[in-house]
């Protein structure tokens, strides 16, 4: 049998142009469920064409990127995940200075693609693109 | 405005706040344990009905079936991560913690 092939196609959705994105992340990883929320929102975002311009962690946020972590096998690395959203797609992935401090967190401990900055960075992440989606508890 | 809620209504009133301050045309999005809101039958039921009137209500799906909830209150649409974004594309955000 032969297949038949469309003719033409018609473009049913609406083409949105690209979207910047900021997002917020408040809660550390594995205990809560926003930082899972907020990668798999970014990598949703990063596959629909948008710009995904950076992650700014928050409060116990800041975490999410210390390179230490060795969960076992068949969890996730929520650290080398955000390092590697870092890497591949160029999202910022910051660390607010005085959560990070309160922590330990220092440039000794965060992956590669991380970076310790202030919270002026929030608010110039708030200014520059299109949206800003907060996840937390 | 898309109005994103994650907290679930047995154990905070973000809902309720967030309901005062809806326009109507606002989207509203439970995520995380926010979806206990929407499952079929419970006393949130009426609330989300009311809603259902004025404003479209979604809810994420893979939070959804992690709570195994399968049956949700009538009217209320469930989306992915995709219909996540595309709510985003859409309208600004207010996530409420």
């Amino acid at each position: 049998m032969r297949l038949s092939t469309p003719s033409c196609f018609y473009i049913t959705r609406t083409i949105v142009s690209t979207v910047n994105i900021g997002i917020l992340l408040k809660e550390g990883p594995y205990n809560h469920q926003a930082s899972d929320t907020a990668f798999k929102f970014a990598e949703a975002a990063i596959k629909k064409g948008h710009k995904v311009d950076a992650v700014f962690l928050y409060n116990d946020g800041v975490t999410n990127v210390t390179k230490h972590m060795d969960p076992p096998q068949d969890d996730r690395d929520i650290a080398k995940r955000w390092n590697e959203l870092g890497e591949k797609h160029g999202v910022g992935v910051l660390a607010c200075i005085a959560a990070s401090k309160r922590r330990g967190i220092s440039d000794d401990v965060i992956i590669e693609k991380g970076e310790i900055t202030g919270l002026g960075t929030l608010t110039d992440i708030a200014i520059r693109n299109d949206r800003l989606v907060t996840f937390g508890d | 405005m898309l109005h994103t809620i994650n907290k679930s209504p047995f154990e905070s009133n973000t809902l309720e706040t967030c309901i005062r301050f809806l326009q109507p045309g606002d989207p509203l999005l439970f995520i995380e344990d926010g979806v206990y809101a929407v499952q079929a039958g419970n006393k949130f039921s009426d609330l989300v009905n009311s809603t259902l009137q004025n404003n479209p209500v979604y809810a994420l799906q893979p939070d959804l079936e992690a709570r195994g909830i399968s049956s949700t209150t009538e009217g209320v649409k469930s989306v992915d991560y995709e219909g996540f974004v595309e709510l985003v594309e859409e309208h600004q955000v207010n996530s409420w913690l």
